[in-house]
């Protein structure tokens, strides 16, 4: 199986070379052969770069140690389940993962797409076969994950016990579904260029992508977030790490581009906008995976370091250049078929919002590289941290915030002053009062108050149009609130879907405001010795440390301190907290000793505890940490990953209307209804 | 207002712009820290006394063996060079779990008078994972281990 795998890497570079130089010809010259074997060489690459995967976890899952990459990854007492993620925890592996989602999405792109954008098709299968062709020329020339040694060592070197956790299992996968899906929107924008056809159809087989990648990339994100929290043990969840920022950029992109999408189809206005954004979030992706891949940029993050980066770079500038080629001699075909009408507006909003997103993205691209920008213009590195990315994006933050609740409820075109005043007095007045009651209960971190201020008025915005549109059918129908409020829901997905995301925006922001209230301590303790300490809530925390303990697990030695935890006086909980020193098969220390950080987590605030040694027997040096909200971290991005899930699914109204049923409308409901497609 | 829509917008997008630009520029004049390997420190250092005591970052490679760790793990120095200029460093917090004597660091902190390098934060870079031969364990001082190596039963 593993020598199928190898060999199909090879079959799968041939079908990916033919796929492009038959498809692209085909699509020139029109010829109806060439363009059907270009397609069936797309379908018969993602087979192949299936059975090189397959290969590749098999010599993975049976601790093939002749291959360097199974040797370089994995040891023999490594649980099964790590040695499967191993596939993405080096570069070569990463990359052939990378090809086989790309080729596996290309092949449903191709095959959904059959019936529909006849004359874009021929375009865009050279285009995908293309990209691919480059990530599998990277792997047979660049980064072989068959590449063997020539020897056989008795056991390999283990899996960086930094990757040996859940979170890390799960966050490249689905950071990797989001990054790729931009390729997709991508070889559309190029074979709507090529062919002129820019009108509305292509961009709505393109926003199904578009949101596909922006729901990984949005959970893909969080869980290294969780990752870097639980495993990192600095006591944060955001570094502005260049790796952070790098799949943060395709996020920020992704979400102007499911908002200025809407200005098009309504109003037929943005048209260069919106293929200038497809375009960039799968530049921005590629652009990333350089950044991460060539060491151009230090990062915290391990990846090896080699000449891949450079293919990358060279492949971006064959993409930028083809893409400026293209949007530029397109323009003409591009033209807006509407004017912006007024400034109180929906679209305005959108086109603010737009603004805000591309300041955001261009802001963190500078700072990301700024290192490479000075040193080329002054000849100095001079690089930015966070308080530079902190002291720019909060403000532009909170101002997109203030859009995402005026956004969803201001009317197209023009809004009167009734629609201001009917949608926004309730709003405001929650907003206001949150501000005032955070103000005199003596909160005096200012950007936290706007923040929860303004987090209160798009709550208030959204929750009022779900009580809305629930009474309405509740009036009309006569349906429970419960039953009324879950049809209002299924019924405008895209709306209330939506809206959901919004408020797991909402509950991210307060999150993020309550990092303003961290406090942290270093202690020494002996067993038996207590650490009191006031938390930013001002609650009277006790620690009693219950000794130092030594014990073996699977494949590692650990010495654990426990710390018992009380708040005002009463018991909450134990702490643990580790270090581990991960040994291989023949009991041999494999990485340094590695942290495991003990957290006990309540809704209002983490106390996160991290062993940093142990001085004699029983004494542990610690670093304790009070986070408050730390928990909503998680849970809004669960919310904004569910808001994704419902925009996405498939509309209901569709495949009643195939039963031959359509539901009756209500004359209040049209307006809704009509809301919901925009 | 007898403005157009399109210029009152494009108004707002210059204000929104310029704000994101000013932002940008003064957190740079702020923030923006040299980054450099220790010889141009030390050339910085020689052209500018002044120097000593600035917010600088350096990256540089830790000389193996040169790393002492205080019991509890908390307090460490060592030393680190790109060949040609070696300065002592001490750092109290932390290390990532991925520091060791032999990495390349990036090290965020200032040059004391003494010409040791005081740090603030120290990341650690494994770059190359397994081009090295594997690492022989060492008993990290500071780090109780429970014996020499861990038994195996």
């Amino acid at each position: 199986m593993i020598l199928i795998g190898e060999l199909s890497l090879w079959v799968a570079l041939l079908m990916a070379a033919w796929g492009t130089t038959a498809g692209f010809a085909g699509a020139y010259t029109r010829r109806a052969e060439l363009i059907a074997s270009a397609r069936r060489a797309l379908f018969a690459m993602c087979g192949f770069v299936v059975l090189a995967s397959i290969g590749l976890w098999t010599a993975l899952l049976t601790s093939d140690f002749s291959f360097k990459f199974v040797a370089a990854y994995t040891s023999a007492n490594l649980p099964s389940v790590y040695k499967f993620t191993a596939f993405w925890a080096g570069q070569e592996g990463s990359l052939l993962f990378w090809a086989l989602i790309l080729s596996i999405y290309a092949t449903i792109a191709v095959y959904t797409a059959r019936k529909s954008n006849r004359e874009l098709m021929p375009w865009v299968v050279p285009t995908l076969s293309a990209i691919a062709l480059f990530f599998i020329l990277v792997l047979c020339f660049g980064a072989n994950p068959y590449a063997r040694l020539d020897w056989i060592p008795p056991d390999g070197r283990g899996l960086n016990p930094q990757l040996q956790n859940p979170g890390m299992a799960a966050h490249p996968p689905n950071l990797y579904l989001g990054y790729i899906a931009t390729a997709i929107p991508f070889a559309f924008a190029v074979g709507a260029l090529i062919t002129r056809r820019l009108d509305a159809e292509w961009l709505s087989s393109v926003r199904r992508w578009v949101l596909l990648s922006w729901f990984f990339n949005t959970v893909g994100i969080v869980l290294g977030m969780w990752w870097a929290y639980v495993e990192l043990g600095w006591g944060g969840y955001w570094a502005w790490d260049p790796v952070e920022n790098a799949s943060f950029l395709p996020w920020l992109i992704n979400t102007a581009f499911l908002h200025s999408i809407m200005v098009q189809e309504k109003r037929g206005m943005l048209r260069k906008w919106n293929v200038t954004l497809v375009v960039s979030a799968f530049l921005l992706s590629i652009l990333g995976t350089f950044i991460t891949r060539s060491g151009v940029i230090s990062s915290v993050h391990a990846f090896s370091q080699s000449e891949v980066g450079y293919w990358f770079l060279g492949f971006l500038i064959i993409a930028i250049a083809v893409t400026a080629y293209l949007v530029s001699t397109r323009l003409s075909d591009l033209r807006a078929t509407a004017e912006l009408e007024s400034m109180v507006s929906r679209e305005a909003t959108f086109l603010f919002n737009n603004l805000l997103l591309c300041g955001i993205a261009f802001s963190i691209l500078w700072g990301t590289l700024f290192p490479i920008l000075s040193e080329a213009v002054c000849g100095t590195k001079i690089t930015v941290g966070p308080p530079f990315f902190n002291s720019v994006n909060i403000p532009l933050g909170l101002g997109l915030l203030a859009l995402t609740g005026i956004g969803p409820l201001i009317a197209w075109r023009r809004a009167s002053v009734r629609n201001l005043r009917r949608q926004f007095t309730g709003p405001v007045i929650c907003g206001v009062l949150v501000g005032v009651a955070l103000l005199a209960g003596g909160m005096r971190a200012y950007y936290s108050v706007m923040s929860y201020a303004l987090g209160g008025f798009v709550l208030a915005t959204s929750l009022q149009d779900f009580q809305k549109g629930t009474s309405a059918r509740h009036r009309m129908y006569g349906e429970p609130y419960v039953i009324a409020l879950f049809r209002l829901v299924a019924r405008n997905r895209r709306r209330y879907g939506g809206y959901i995301v919004h408020i797991g925006v909402v509950v991210l922001f307060a999150a993020f405001a309550g990092l303003a209230f961290k406090k942290e301590f270093d202690v020494t303790l002996r067993a038996g010795q207590t650490f009191s300490a006031v938390d930013g809530f001002g609650d009277h925390w006790t620690f009693v440390s219950q000794g130092v303990s030594d014990y073996d697990e699977l494949n590692r030695h650990t010495t654990a301190v426990l710390l018992e935890a009380r708040r005002n006086g009463k018991f909450v909980g134990m702490i643990k907290s580790e270090k581990r020193q991960y040994i291989d098969s023949q009991g041999n220390p494999t990485f340094e000793p590695a942290t495991e950080v003990g957290i006990l987590d309540k809704p209002h605030e983490d106390v996160y505890t991290v062993l940093a040694g142990v001085i004699g027997e029983d004494t542990a040096e610690m670093r304790i940490t009070f986070n408050p909200l730390v928990w909503w971290v998680w849970y809004g991005g669960m919310i904004m990953a569910l808001g994704g899930l419902i925009v996405m699914w498939p509309q209901a109204e569709r495949r009643r209307a195939q039963a031959g049923y359509v539901a009756p409308l209500a004359p209040g409901f049209v307006h809704a209804e009509a809301e919901a497609v925009s | 207002m007898a403005l157009k829509p399109r210029t009152k917008f494009l108004l707002g997008g210059a204000l929104i712009l310029g704000t994101a630009g000013y932002l940008m520029a003064s957190a740079i004049a702020q923030t923006g820290t040299y980054y450099l390997t220790p010889t141009e420190l030390a050339s910085k250092v020689a052209q500018d006394p002044s120097f000593y005591g600035t917010g600088v970052k350096v990256g540089a490679r830790v000389v193996p063996g040169s790393v002492i760790r205080a019991p509890g793990g908390r307090d460490m120095t060592f030393r680190v060079t790109d060949g040609d200029k070696t300065y002592p460093v001490s750092f109290h917090g932390i290390a990532p779990d991925t520091f060791t004597d032999s990495v390349d660091v990036v090290m965020d902190g200032r040059l004391a008078q003494d010409g040791t390098f005081r740090a603030t934060t120290v990341l650690a870079k494994c770059a190359s994972r397994y081009e090295n031969a594997p690492a022989k364990y060492r008993a990290t001082p500071g780090y109780r281990s429970g014996g020499a190596a861990p038994a195996r039963t």
